[in-house]
């Protein structure tokens, strides 16, 4: 792959610093006036036409071969596969869209080049054209928007019950805290004012809701059951996206956002999973190979890399923006009321102090 | 009534003048000008000096990109403290993100674009002696310079630049605990946004007035070129939506220095509790964006206006569907004040208020769709004639399309969840704003720069810009929605934060090489620019023969426009190629286009467009 994208990179140079070159000679008109286009370079524009359509289209159908190795894993969500499956099919219908007009565009400006003496045709006007191509995007359209605003209504108006466990996430910057109601499964009241010392969250200290609150910051997730996230901000706009769960929601100081999602998929099954050992081995191919690149300037070398689902922070918050995170973990519930009992509650950790 | 009343009024002013020659002195012509081709000249160089520094910007980020690792000089070359080492700091990674939006989105889409072909052509192409008010022209002009000298001189502040990104979204905007260049940066960015918004308003009311009161004789609504449609809606966007973001401006700035809590509320910050409450930042976005979309019309109508004209005189051919074109400008105008809700779907807006602008955004595909359709059918059966313009004008019409598509999936409330804020998002609004409406800007200074400075542009330099750019615009943006779909958000200094993201890296290393190439071709246009204006080839009065009034008008600039009386208007501008009643030949005979003074011939139909 290197080695493809230097010569991709050299052969890009190359063009540019030999068309460059030709400036100066270019610059000077040979026989023609130099200024308006003559047949010759109607003829030859025509041509380039059609080649910038060769490699328009190549470079479509290189992305959708290659780069689309990149797209996430299936949705580790329940809605997630319903987001999957809207996507696939806008892509579809955008795509087909896309390759007929470029291919219209530039075959007509191939074909119809121009030449001294054609006669172009006096068309202007066509009440019928114009309605058959309003009328299509409309049907297209009502078919997309209808789809996606249901699915919109589902993933925005999840039912609830009383299994669902609410989790309070926090952000500031840079980091991510993640706040559980506890065996009373309900959050207690917090506000910045009541921060100090160790309750950086600032929850209520005399709110008995929040003495059993659990604050950790790696999120933790049974599969399978509802979770309804309630989302807080210490200082300016964070975003907690949560990409392979197909989940966003901005995070506004002064108000409290929710997004509900049922992870579908455990941490360990998606290891496991075909798409993620070759996307992990990719990764360590191209990590051991820098690693022996600084190691050779003499610096550390980079860790071997093993997926963990993340929480990433996607509105510009500050400096350290690129590398707001937090790890999460989705496991089976009897793991997650295991690791659950493990931690201390709010309560406890204040009288420790 | 009113328009002849007017026009004769205007006539006889001009007569005045002939009569006694007005010497002009060197600042009254060059600088403090009130003639509308001179303002047009002082927007189009002003915009290209703010569009190099734009460009420029984005470059030092796709290095610092592709390249995350690696130490350059020339980061300490051009950032001095902030890039010591060769090192990029990651606020001003942020600053570059920041001033290049809103230089790139206001200083040369909204002033070099519009500001440039509005001026230069609505009185050019309606047949006036000039704008309604030159002075006002003039004073619109000077705010623009003045702002984008504030603008340029934040970038010289201790703490840096503006960096909230080019929505400022406060509580990050507003506090300089937040980010260093929320300070003096900031205040800086937005006196000069204050200042630019008053420009824009200037000029738009100016183009409005105008081109209702001062079309000559003959010359009524649907005789207009489509391009003097597309000023015109774009001026009453402009006047609709500017003041909005003036009111979230100065909403913003009493929150900064006056302590007010319109935007802020419940804010520890570096150990500390604000006193703001009660405020909400979502209503900040709604402000904002309520210009902020339209922004975008703003930007692209012009481009669209220009690529209309440019096609139709190139493919020797009406544009097709001229009512279509003009009801399909006025409902994007219309539609683009009403979707500004699909930059926030996830901001935590009520999810209902989600499904009506995805509505109301996907609505918005069908004038667009129309748009597009009808310019490839002024194509079909056409003479194409590929000049410069021509060229960029079907690069158009192409990123046009390719990036309007990807606005079906992210005016989609469902599926902007996990694209929102993500690189595809990046090379979505780049390919349908940027790349679209600087193509249009290329296409009319291709075109109309023997109108501009009385010399041809050399073409063949302007080929190998376009095709330069035209590759390398899709090797940058097409690829870029690829890693969006890998979840990669934009805004970040530098991926290597997430291991998961290590993959990507080769794909930025080759977006960043296209960008290069791309930059570099503009240098050509540069000089293509630059040498034309003094040693190009002296341009014909009417070189592209072209219908439009302004190349009736003699090649010299003079005050005033046309010797003697105004031209008089007999027919719509799109009158190429048309036959004559047995179709043995043109209309007038040997030549394929009728100027619009040219009266009706005998056993000439006017068509009812």
């Amino acid at each position: 792959m290197t080695a493809f994208l230097i010569i991709i990179v050299l052969a890009l140079l190359a063009i540019t610093f030999w068309q460059i070159s030709k400036v100066y000679k270019l610059s000077k008109p040979s026989g023609d006036d130099g200024v308006i286009a003559n047949d010759k370079d109607n003829q030859k524009q025509a041509k380039l036409m059609l080649l910038f359509m060769v490699f328009f289209y190549g470079l479509i159908i290189y992305s959708f071969w290659y780069l689309s190795r990149f797209y996430l894993p299936e949705a580790s969500s329940d809605h997630g596969s319903s987001y999957d499956q809207l996507m696939f099919i806008s892509i579809g219908v955008i795509m087909v869209v896309q390759v007929v007009t470029q291919a219209l565009l530039f075959y007509f400006a191939y074909k119809y080049k121009g030449k001294k003496g054609k006669r172009a045709l006096f068309f202007a006007d066509n009440n019928t054209l114009e309605f058959v191509w309003t009328i299509i995007p409309v049907i297209v359209l009502a078919g997309l928007i209808i789809y996606g605003l249901v699915a919109w209504t589902n993933i925005m108006n999840p039912s609830e019950d009383e299994e669902t466990l609410v989790v309070e996430i926090y952000a500031y910057q840079f980091d991510w805290r993640a706040r559980y109601a506890g065996e009373d499964k309900v959050l207690g009241k917090a506000n910045v004012r009541f921060i100090e010392g160790v309750n950086q969250l600032g929850v209520d200290e005399t709110d008995e809701y929040g003495k059993d609150d659990i604050i950790v910051n790696e999120l933790h997730l049974p599969v399978g059951k509802q979770v309804k996230f309630k989302f807080r901000s210490q200082d300016v706009l964070h975003s907690a996206y949560f990409p392979f769960f197909r989940s966003q929601m901005n995070v506004v100081p002064g108000m409290i956002t929710e997004f509900s999602f049922t992870p579908t998929t455990t941490s360990k099954e998606i290891k496991n999973s075909e798409y993620m050992r070759e996307k992990v081995k990719r990764i360590n191919e191209i990590r051991d190979e820098r690693s022996i690149e600084l190691e050779q300037k003499g610096k550390m070398g980079l860790d071997e890399y093993e997926f963990e689902y993340y929480l990433l922070c996607n509105k510009i918050c500050g400096v350290t923006h690129y590398n707001m995170q937090m790890k999460i973990v989705v496991e089976e519930e009897e793991d997650f009321n295991k690791w659950m009992e493990e931690q201390q509650t709010f309560g406890e950790l204040l009288a420790k102090q | 009534m009113s328009v002849a009343a007017t026009t004769a009024h205007s006539n006889n002013h001009s007569e005045a003048h002939a009569h006694h020659h007005h010497e002009q002195s060197f600042i009254e012509k060059y600088i403090f000008s009130t003639d509308h081709k001179m303002i047009a000249k002082q927007y189009l160089i002003t915009g290209l000096i703010m569009g190099f520094i734009g460009i420029a910007m984005s470059l030092l980020m796709r290095l610092q990109l592709a390249w995350p690792d690696t130490e350059f000089w020339i980061y300490e070359a051009l950032l001095g403290k902030f890039g010591e080492g060769g090192v990029m700091d990651p606020s001003i990674y942020l600053a570059l993100v920041t001033i290049h939006g809103t230089i790139m989105v206001f200083f040369v889409l909204t002033a070099g674009l519009s500001g440039t072909f509005s001026n230069l052509l609505i009185p050019l192409q309606i047949g006036a002696r000039d704008m309604a008010s030159g002075f006002l022209n003039m004073l619109s002009y000077w705010l623009f310079f003045l702002s984008s000298c504030i603008m340029i001189s934040s970038l010289f502040v201790e703490a840096g630049p503006a960096s909230a990104g080019w929505t400022v979204y406060p509580p990050l905007s507003a506090l300089p605990q937040a980010i260093g260049g929320s300070g003096m940066g900031m205040t800086l960015w937005l006196v000069s946004m204050t200042i630019f918004i008053a420009s824009s308003l200037l000029g738009s009311l100016n183009y409005i007035v105008t081109v209702l009161n001062l079309r000559t004789e003959g010359m009524s609504m649907t005789r207009l070129p489509l391009t003097v449609w597309a000023f015109f809606v774009t001026a009453i966007i402009g006047v609709v939506s500017f003041p909005v973001l003036l009111s979230a401006g100065l909403l913003l700035l009493m929150d900064r220095s006056f302590g007010t809590s319109f935007f802020l509320s419940d804010i520890y910050i570096q150990g500390e509790v604000l006193a703001h409450q009660g405020g909400s930042p979502v209503l900040y976005e709604h402000l904002f964006w309520f210009l902020g979309h339209p922004e975008v019309y703003i930007v692209l109508l012009p481009a669209l206006g220009i690529t209309s004209e440019v096609i139709a005189t190139n493919a020797r051919k009406p544009i097709f569907g001229y009512r279509a074109m003009v009801a399909s400008i006025l409902a994007i105008a219309f539609l683009s004040t009403v979707v500004w809700g699909h930059h926030m779907f996830v901001s935590g807006m009520n999810p209902f208020l989600g499904s009506v602008f995805t509505f109301t955004t996907l609505l918005i595909a069908i004038p667009s769709a129309v748009k597009a359709f009808n310019y490839i059918t002024t194509l079909w059966k056409g003479n194409l004639q590929f000049n410069p313009a021509m060229l960029f004008s079907i690069g158009l019409v192409s990123t046009f399309i390719t990036g309007g598509l990807t606005g079906i999936i992210l005016g989609d409330s469902t599926l902007d969840i996990n694209v929102h804020d993500t690189y595809f998002v990046v090379a979505h609004f780049h390919l349908v704003m940027g790349i679209s409406a600087l193509y249009g800007l290329f296409a009319g200074v291709y075109h109309w720069f023997p109108k501009m400075f009385g010399r041809m542009m050399n073409k063949n330099l302007g080929y190998v810009h376009f095709w330069v750019t035209a590759v390398g615009a899709y090797g940058v943006f097409f690829p870029m929605h690829f890693i969006g779909m890998a979840g990669l958000p934009r805004r970040y200094y530098t991926n290597t934060a997430f291991p998961y993201f290590d993959d990507l890296s080769d794909t930025n290393v080759l977006i960043s090489v296209f960008a290069f190439v791309t930059a570099a071709a503009q240098i050509v246009f540069i000089y293509n620019f630059i040498s034309s204006i003094f040693y190009g080839k002296k341009a014909t009065q009417n070189p592209w023969n072209a219908t439009t009034l302004e190349w009736t008008a003699p090649v010299e600039h003079i005050h005033g426009n046309w010797y003697g009386e105004l031209p008089k208007v007999y027919r719509w501008s799109y009158d190429y190629s048309k036959l004559n009643a047995d179709e043995s030949d043109y209309i007038i005979a040997g030549q394929d286009y009728v100027p619009q003074n040219v009266p009706l011939q005998e056993g000439e139909e006017e068509l009812n467009h």
